[in-house]
């Protein structure tokens, strides 16, 4: 499936080889991949962490708004667009 | 940050691009197995987050799921680059095991007999294919490394299609950099203007088309260019690179300046000789910029560009490098790439560790690809 087609309902799990690490040294989650290493900030580390395969992007952002007391309609879109971002890039997958 | 592992540089191909330097290290001045492992240690504390195994073959060293498996328990990313002509199912399946999570695999061009004869290894390309469905097989990732140049830049197409069939995820579309054995091979790899133009547009087609199924890196020639690469993303910034002898250099092709010193790893720690070692020193941030960069506005975006070309083509590894147009010698850069590229010189000067004694750096001297004639890629 393409980046464009990862809506609300879409299943999203880390590629092949991509992975997040907890950057002792700099401080702060990092995503690894395949040759390259992403800076993650809190928002991103905490969509990213709860990628299980199971879950959908509308999940996610619901139990996002519950444990930060936040707007669903806004994580949900924030979510949507850092995953699709991801899947452009080939380290996200539907 | 990263660091390049070689861990020898033995290898059972000879491709005369190798980004080895021309004084190849051998097998008995190696580090051993428990000094790798604690230079592994050392690069986890320091906050090396990725670990590319290289060489040379990396495979040749016995011990490679030993230090796979190290890397592992730090927490750090493992990434096998490898030309695959030595693996098999089960030690593809040991390095999983051990924790290996992805592999570049090499290939050295779309079709058998040209392939082999770059890599100057006969059967090579049917074995690398056979590697790659292996690899799939472990589940590991994959990604395919080209090195592209005159003598295989019209089968880009190809190499791309390949990759896909191969159910690589990732293409690395290299234009071959002019140091060391690439350096001495120049006038028979340079590609011609009109070729890096089709070659680039190819990769942007293939980009829009394969968006999904196979992300393409491309690394341009630096000849051709107008602003130099921020080589290594900066000296000393984000890069480490050990040689099989243990010595730390800030970039791989560093011991191609001649007036380096370099520390080892049998010396000092990693975290010190990273921390104020005069080789990482020498060239990190921007004090020890002449003009043009020392007031340019993209000094902190592409530092000068790469120490080692500038040193290759002005015999000063401070200078600005030439691939700039800013730089007084970047005229001199493009007339050598468009006369070298125009000439119809094919023959290659084959990497190896018995003839190195025949021609140094720069030196136009050319010997004759291996007597059974396979060293004619065109053939």
């Amino acid at each position: 499936m393409t980046a464009d087609a990862l809506g609300a309902d879409s299943v999203p799990r880390l590629g092949r080889g991509v992975r997040l690490k907890d950057d002792a040294a700099r401080g702060g989650w990092v995503l690894l991949a395949p040759e390259r290493v992403l800076v993650l900030d809190d928002t991103a580390h905490a969509v990213l962490q709860r990628l299980d395969g199971k879950r959908t992007v509308r999940d996610i952002a619901d139990s996002l708004a519950a444990e930060y007391d936040a707007p669903g309609g806004a994580i949900l879109r924030d979510s949507l667009a850092l995953l699709r971002d991801l899947a452009a890039k080939g380290l996200v997958k539907t | 940050m990263g660091m390049l592992a070689e861990l020898t540089h033995r290898c059972p191909l000879s491709c005369p691009y190798c980004s080895n330097p021309l004084e190849l290290e051998r097998a008995a001045g190696e580090l051993t197995t428990e000094e790798w492992l604690w230079t592994i240690d050392e690069a986890a504390d320091l906050g090396v987050l990725q670990i590319h195994f290289s060489g040379g073959e990396p495979t040749v060293r016995r011990d490679l799921e030993r230090l796979i498996a190290r890397a592992r328990e730090r927490d750090v990313y493992s990434n096998l680059i490898t030309a695959g002509v030595l693996l098999d199912r089960r030690r593809i399946d040991a390095l999983a095991a051990a924790g290996l999570e992805h592999v570049q695999l090499s290939l050295q061009d779309s079709r058998s007999a040209s392939a082999d004869a770059i890599g100057g290894y006969r059967g090579g390309h049917e074995k690398k294919l056979a590697v790659a469905g292996m690899v799939r097989a472990a589940g590991l990732p994959l990604t395919i490394n080209a090195v592209v140049h005159r003598q295989n830049l019209h089968r880009l197409e190809e190499l791309i299609d390949l990759s896909v069939a191969l159910g690589a995820e990732r293409l690395e579309v290299a234009h071959v950099q002019y140091y060391g054995w690439a350096y001495a091979n120049r006038a028979a790899l340079m590609p011609t203007r009109d070729q890096l133009d089709r070659a680039t547009d190819t990769v942007e087609a293939a980009r829009d088309r394969l968006k999904g199924i196979l992300g393409i890196d491309y690394v341009v020639p630096d000849y051709y260019a107008r602003r130099p690469k921020a080589c290594m993303g900066g000296w000393g910034r984000r890069f480490v690179n050990v040689t099989p002898v243990g010595k730390v250099l800030p970039c791989h092709a560093a011991e191609s300046i001649t007036d380096m010193t370099f520390e080892a790893v049998r010396e000092r720690p990693l975290a010190a000789i990273w921390e104020d070692g005069p080789a990482f020193e020498r060239f990190r941030g921007t004090g020890w910029m002449a003009e043009p960069c020392r007031s340019c506005d993209r000094r902190e975006v592409d530092f000068g560009g790469c120490r080692c070309q500038a040193f290759a083509l002005t015999g000063d590894a401070a200078a600005t490098d030439p691939a700039c147009s800013l730089s007084p010698r970047h005229g001199h850069m493009v007339a050598l790439a468009k006369s070298e590229s125009g000439a119809d010189r094919r023959d290659f000067v084959y990497r190896s560790m018995s003839r190195r004694e025949h021609f140094g750096r720069g030196s136009s001297a050319v010997l004759r690809p291996p007597a059974d004639g396979s060293g004619s890629p065109e053939k």
